[in-house]
């Protein structure tokens, strides 16, 4: 089984809609994750992620919409007859069989005789062999997540569902769980599906990333992709971190928008723009900025986009420093910058000039909230420093 | 202090004095012992003198011709006549009671089940539910069911119009006998099936149906063996009582119907039969014991989780 070739088809999502009460968990969702990927849905707790999931496993009742695999329709099936395997949040291992007993749970019921070879093979393949007569509760979390998904794979479903899997362990075992899955989905070839909340972890794992945001696919693709050009608010404030500005579009200049904001031009490719009318967000990615003394402000290059600001926090972080940058509109900026510079850094208080290439820049519309997507103890931090420092002055 | 007790290493200024960790543990195992003298006091009073008092009537010899009248002795055949005498009442106690248990675990699981998977926040109202007729007396309940089971009751007619009675009627018969045990026990079936099922997580029911179990080989496969432990202790909790129960009996069945609680009873207050009396009672408690342990044995708790 292992190594060997299969042939899996794409999963299709069609009109996926699911209601609570009413609120729509999922709304009118439409997907297609590519056979034998590695596809990672990414959202906060209650986008809907985990309902999607549920729905393909079939564990959720829909609302509408179809599931099929490849030309198969899958809606209508009950769980146990699909052709899904689900690695569940806390394992969800039979605490009264051993380790062979779970793994082999699939396959009994199936009524295959023969699950000692397969079995052994499948305990050989996530490297449990010494603990196939132990109880669950005899294992360590990442092995015990190890079983749950050996458990799920030997029944060679066309998808492999993982819901948060690697939710319940700690950070240095989630890393290497991760790199595990990684290794495991590489030699079984099953196209994977993984809910999860960890940005790092979609990103380190998936080939494709789906952003989910109250029920919707907010942007889909690769996860490089989308960091460098994310296409919402919600997207560049969720997946890591982004400054974004709201200005006007003033016209182009060739393949260039230009937009007006706080008396100052910036450049934004077109091509890097989803804006569709004059109100406008210029977004850039905290690595991207440079920080220049205002005194060395002439050395930032022409064509570059530049906010003058004063520094008001500086955390050095060993490969990076991190600035926060108040602008004259009362705008708090975030820099990372590279710890390559020899001799003094900026300091608090200092007036700084930021500076970024256009290529560097994304357009957003101007019709969304420029918080959206980041996460909420950020911005009450932000509010609460700006109530203080106002109080003060 | 009881900080100390608890951690003696956390801090360095407890360490500096160092006798008295000790001390606190010596002060603690005492504390146990003081704690579990009036319990072990009840239990020597309550229990230990009275079981051995049983065990010496029970081998007690008649003094001649004074009726009632015992003397100490080792008359081991007050066990052999006993029990020639009335093994037929034994063997029903353990049939009435065997029934009774089944019927109750039947009527039981279903809704210890629905309780704690479907029960929701009405959990605790439904299980105040369960218990509440054991606010009335026991006494008073099962003469409830003379009423419920008459002759002209319609639960008596409903079975007459259908012909399934064989002696035409339910009051004063076995099967009056069952019912009543089964009713007057059941709680003692649903809690602890309650307490075991609803540990079970609801994520294996789904991991199984995941796993191609239709919802029959789930129940089979998933949901009773992890149901065990309340399976056990709940039927060992109907079982025990039901077979040495004598009011059932008594108040709903009829001579024929006697169990071996009725037997003891009588031969206690109207026969002043005391050897006899003790020598029942002691089998009693030694076939359940034995009972008992074969059954944990082979559904084997000490496995469950």
């Amino acid at each position: 089984m292992a190594g060997a070739v299969r042939q899996v088809e794409d999963l299709h999502l069609l009109n996926l809609t699911k209601k609570f009460a009413d609120v729509a968990a999922v709304d009118d969702l439409t997907l297609t994750i590519p056979a034998g990927s590695f596809f990672a849905l990414l959202g906060a707790s209650g986008c809907g992620k985990t309902t999607t999931l549920r729905r393909v496993a079939g564990l959720e009742d829909p609302t509408a919409g179809a599931i099929k695999i490849g030309a198969r329709d899958i809606t209508d099936l009950r769980a146990f007859q699909r052709p899904v395997n689900t690695v569940f949040q806390s394992y969800a291992l039979f605490p009264h069989l051993d380790i062979f007993e779970n793994v082999a749970f699939g396959l009994r019921r199936r009524g295959i005789k023969d699950v000692k070879t397969p079995v052994n093979q499948m305990l050989e393949l996530v490297e449990l062999s010494a603990m196939a007569r132990r109880k669950p509760t005899q294992l360590s979390g990442g092995q015990q997540q190890r079983v749950a998904v050996a458990r799920a794979l030997i029944n060679e479903p066309d998808v492999l569902l993982l819901d948060e899997p690697l939710g319940a362990l700690d950070l240095k075992l989630r890393r290497q769980m991760q790199i595990e899955l990684k290794r495991i989905q590489h030699e079984v070839g099953t196209t994977f599906v993984h809910v999860t909340h960890d940005q790092e972890e979609a990103m380190t794992m998936a080939d494709t990333v789906a952003i989910m945001n109250a029920g919707r696919i907010e942007q889909m693709g690769n996860p490089a992709a989308i960091y460098e050009l994310p296409k919402t608010v919600f997207v560049a404030n969720f997946l890591g971190q982004s400054n974004l500005i709201t200005g006007t579009a003033q016209g182009r200049t060739g393949d260039d928008i230009l937009v007006s904001a706080h008396g100052r031009t910036y450049v934004v490719p077109a091509a890097r723009s989803t804006a569709g009318g004059d109100s406008m967000i210029v977004g850039v990615r905290p690595e991207k900025m440079t920080v220049l003394d205002a005194v060395d402000g002439h050395r930032a290059p022409d064509a570059h986009n530049k906010v003058l600001g004063r520094v008001t926090d500086v955390s050095y972080a060993g490969v990076s420093t991190q600035y926060q940058v108040r602008t004259p509109w009362d705008q708090e900026l975030t820099v990372f910058e590279q710890n390559v510079i020899v001799g003094d850094r900026c300091s608090v208080g200092d007036e700084v000039l930021l500076h970024w290439s256009p290529e560097h820049t994304f357009g957003l519309d101007g019709v969304q909230d420029v918080h959206a997507g980041a996460s909420p103890e950020l911005v009450d931090l932000e509010a609460a420093a700006s109530a203080l420092e106002s109080r003060g002055a | 202090m009881p900080l100390r007790v608890a951690a003696p290493n956390v801090s360095p200024i407890l360490v500096v004095d160092q006798a008295k960790p000790v001390v606190a543990a010596k002060r603690r195992s005492r504390t146990g012992y003081i704690l579990l003298f009036p319990g072990m006091t009840w239990l020597a009073i309550f229990f230990a003198i009275p079981f051995i008092t049983l065990f010496m009537t029970s081998l007690q010899q008649p003094v001649p011709g004074k009726i009632g009248k015992y003397q100490a002795g080792f008359e081991l055949s007050n066990y052999a006549n006993a029990m020639a005498e009335y093994w037929p009442q034994f063997l029903r106690s353990f049939i009435y009671a065997g029934i009774a248990t089944l019927l109750a675990l039947v009527i039981a699981f279903p809704l210890a089940y629905f309780i704690a998977m479907k029960g929701g926040r009405w959990r605790p109202l439904l299980l105040v539910l369960v218990i509440a007729p054991s606010f009335a007396s026991f006494l008073l309940r099962t003469y409830a069911w003379r009423t419920i089971l008459s002759d002209e009751g319609p639960i008596t007619s409903f079975f007459n119009a259908l012909h399934l009675l064989p002696d035409d009627r339910i009051l004063n018969t076995g099967i009056a006998v069952v019912a009543g045990l089964t009713y007057n026990f059941l709680p003692f079936m649903i809690l602890p099936l309650y307490a075991a099922i609803e540990k079970i997580d609801p994520r294996l029911i789904e991991a199984s149906s995941d796993l191609y179990a239709s919802a029959t080989t789930t129940f089979r496969k998933v949901t009773w063996p992890l149901s065990l432990p309340g399976v056990v202790a709940g039927t060992l909790l109907t079982f025990i009582p039901a077979a040495g129960d004598y009011i059932n009996a008594e108040l709903l069945g009829s001579t024929k119907d006697r169990m071996i609680g009725n037997v003891i009873q009588t031969n206690f207050i109207e026969f002043r039969d005391y050897p006899t009396a003790s020598a029942l009672s002691f089998v009693l408690m030694a076939v359940i014991l034995v009972l008992v342990f074969t059954y944990i044995r082979r559904a084997g708790t000490e496995e469950l989780v």
